[in-house]
């Protein structure tokens, strides 16, 4: 038995300690920080839904309440289809190339059925839903408005695709959810069509 | 009868039992140690003034936010279904519940206030500075505690205003990119603020953060008594000490302090009393209207915006018409406080001795912060869009010029400074510039101009109005 310290096997015992008394935390940690994700009864709440578009007129609108969100069924008249290009260059992404939409609604109308827009109803900005103002020059919007959705929080505007406008504060077009034609009057939300091989996950910004 | 000693046992013998209660204990717990250390030997500068009363006064609303809460949380529900029911119940069937509610809804409110001038306080004497860095650190730190309390309590009233502006503010986190999404699901528990955020936000008030904050209340008392207290002068009492080993300037905490801070108490508790009996909603500002309807996830109110304690960041973070940049710039307004004491390194800590423009700086700083927390409130109009814009600039111009104020500067190097604030300025315009607001942002571009033109131009040729005047070797006594 030598007196003599031996400072380096100290060091390295205190170094290897607090490495592996670190892991551990950090595996003590796992189960604390997972219980903060989406339960298993969250998650089955937030399963499909299925909208009656029977009813819907032209022009008109479909409130319903997905995953506590609100999506929309907006019935476009063709005089409003064929305002849409006229947008594009007062838009940040006209064609839709940002992720905020599954593959089949990447098109002119963001949607399946051009008439037909499905959208959730939240401000890509901070969360504010905004409102449904058809009417182009609406005047509680303004002269230039050529009909769309505004969002009374921030200001920020789309039009009746849900794409935004340039020089308001929310970055990306309203999300487009999953979404497939059950029948000819139901529309559900919360799922792909049948067969489509979709590899998108979510929106940007929800 | 002898020495002390001999009077001291015969005490214990024969004298008081309090006396020999005391002693039973400073044998087994330092119990009159730590008075002594603490507070009756703790010795603190003679030439404190009216600032020094919201430190103890912040301490007595603590107290206050535990007691009330402890008793509110006997009747709240934390549930999406029963929360703003049980609110209700507290403020009309519990027996003085209206009060108990009211003493924590004001209380949040005054806290903020309380902490605000704590904090300027700070500012103006240079508390920040070496050796007070951690301590200026550990305040910050009880500030952003603070903040996490009030935004996660104002929650459970589940008001539409609680649900939208935790919307709003949770919403925020989803800027970070790529993990913005999950981060904000992880916050919710929920694909949207649902009864599981609620509960968990009501975990996290009445148990998590408060315990966060005491612990950090504690560090921040032990980095004081560590360093000892700055003074209106900023002046290091320390330095001088008397035969007894005291500074000559200070004096012990208690007596002295102690009735005087009882005199802010009561005044204090004068006002606090007059708004909860009076007017406990200020108006809509300390309850907000549209909190007094159920939260209701398909309805957004007209007009959303936190409390008046968060309207200066609100205002920054709406200054910047895109949602990342503006989450980054609401950070770095709160970051930067952090650093403070490594922005303004000038060695005069008190207003009272940095020079004229320096004074006129800070209170210009303060003006900077009420009237954004003003803008805060205001709805998103291009009119106080642009004006929030301009004070925001204000806001981080006072970094920058504490930053050139630190040390003796040639004439140069302030008209560089000022070109340079100019170009970035006006260059930030070029960027965001839009046609149909060009003479909103021309007319208000003279803000940041004239705030340039007096506090770096002005001294590259008037060089006294900078200058520090003497700084005393002692307190002085105004």
């Amino acid at each position: 038995m030598s007196e003599e310290i031996d400072t380096s096997k100290r060091h390295f015992l205190t170094v290897a300690t607090v490495v592996v008394g670190s892991v551990g935390v950090v595996m003590a940690a796992v189960p604390f920080v997972s219980s903060m994700e989406p339960s298993a009864r969250a998650k089955s709440l937030g399963g499909p839904v299925d909208i009656d578009i029977s009813k819907i007129e032209p022009g008109g609108m479909i409130k319903a309440k997905w995953r506590g969100k609100p999506a929309w069924v907006v019935q476009r008249p063709q005089t409003a289809l064929n305002e849409l290009p006229k947008n594009d260059a007062l838009l940040r992404d006209p064609d839709s190339d940002e992720p905020q939409q599954p593959a089949y609604a990447k098109n002119e109308w963001r949607s399946i059925k051009p008439e037909l827009f499905v959208v959730i109803g939240i401000c890509t900005h901070l969360g504010c839903s905004p409102l449904y103002v058809p009417q182009p020059g609406d005047p509680s919007v303004g002269p230039t408005w050529p009909g769309g959705f505004f969002c009374p929080c921030h200001g920020s505007k789309y039009d009746l695709a849900g794409r935004v406008f340039k020089n308001v504060p929310a970055p990306l077009n309203l999300p487009v959810p999953r979404y497939y034609y059950a029948s000819d009057q139901v529309i559900r939300i919360g799922e792909d069509p049948k067969g489509s091989k979709s590899t998108w996950t979510e929106p940007l910004v929800w | 009868m002898g020495t002390e000693q001999e009077k001291r046992d015969y005490l214990d013998v024969t004298g008081n039992w309090l006396h020999r209660l005391r002693d039973w204990i400073d044998a087994r717990f330092p119990m009159t140690k730590l008075w002594n250390d603490q507070v009756a030997q703790y010795y603190a500068p003679k030439n404190f003034n009216f600032w020094y009363f919201f430190g103890s006064i912040a301490l007595l609303i603590l107290v206050n936010q535990l007691i009330t809460g402890i008793f509110l949380a006997m009747n709240y529900k934390p549930a999406a279904d029963a929360a703003f029911a049980s609110v209700e119940y507290i403020m009309r069937d519990v027996n003085w519940g209206w009060l108990i509610r009211y003493m924590h809804s004001v209380g949040a409110s005054m806290f903020f206030i309380v902490v605000y001038l704590h904090m300027f306080r700070g500012v103006m004497y240079g508390s920040y500075k070496k050796p007070r860095e951690l301590l200026w650190i550990f305040g910050m730190l009880i500030y952003l505690a603070l903040m996490a309390e009030a935004f996660m309590g104002y929650l459970l009233p589940w008001g539409q205003m609680s649900y939208w502006g935790a919307n709003v503010i949770i919403s925020l986190f989803g800027a970070i990119p790529g993990i913005g999404n999950g981060l904000e699901q992880w916050i919710r528990g929920d694909f949207y603020i649902s009864d599981i955020t609620l509960n968990r936000f009501f975990a996290l008030h009445v148990a998590a953060v408060p315990l966060v904050l005491l612990g950090l209340v504690v560090f921040h008392l032990i980095a004081l008594h560590e360093v000892g207290s700055n003074n209106p002068d900023g002046v290091e009492i320390k330095k001088r000490k008397g035969a007894d080993g005291h500074p000559l300037d200070g004096i012990p905490f208690h007596p002295y302090y102690t009735i005087k801070d009882i005199c802010g108490v009561i005044l204090f508790v004068a006002i606090f009393a007059a708004i909860i009996f009076f007017a406990p909603g200020v108006h809509g500002l300390f309850l907000e209207p549209a909190n007094f309807e159920p939260a209701n996830a398909l309805k957004t109110p007209s007009d959303i915006h936190p409390l008046w304690y968060f309207g200066p960041y609100y205002a920054i973070l709406r200054s910047i018409p895109n949602k990342g940049l503006g989450a980054l710039a609401l950070l770095m307004a709160i970051v930067i406080l952090f650093v403070l004491p490594w922005i303004d390194r000038h060695p005069v800590k008190s207003i009272r001795y940095r020079g004229l423009l320096y004074g006129g700086l800070l209170m210009l700083f303060a003006l900077t912060f009420v009237v954004l927390g003003f803008i805060g409130m205001q709805l998103a109009t291009p009119f106080w869009a642009e004006i929030g814009q301009r004070f925001s600039e204000l806001y981080f111009l006072f970094f920058v010029v504490s930053w050139v104020y630190s040390k003796q500067r040639s004439r140069l190097y302030m008209l560089i400074a000022f070109l340079i604030v100019m170009f970035v300025i006006t260059g930030l315009d070029a960027i965001s510039w839009v046609s149909s607001a060009a003479a909103l942002k021309l007319y208000s571009w003279l803000i940041p101009l004239a705030y340039s033109l007096i506090f770096l131009l002005l001294p590259a040729f008037y060089p006294k109005l900078v200058e520090p005047k003497p700084v005393p070797d002692r307190v002085t006594m105004k």
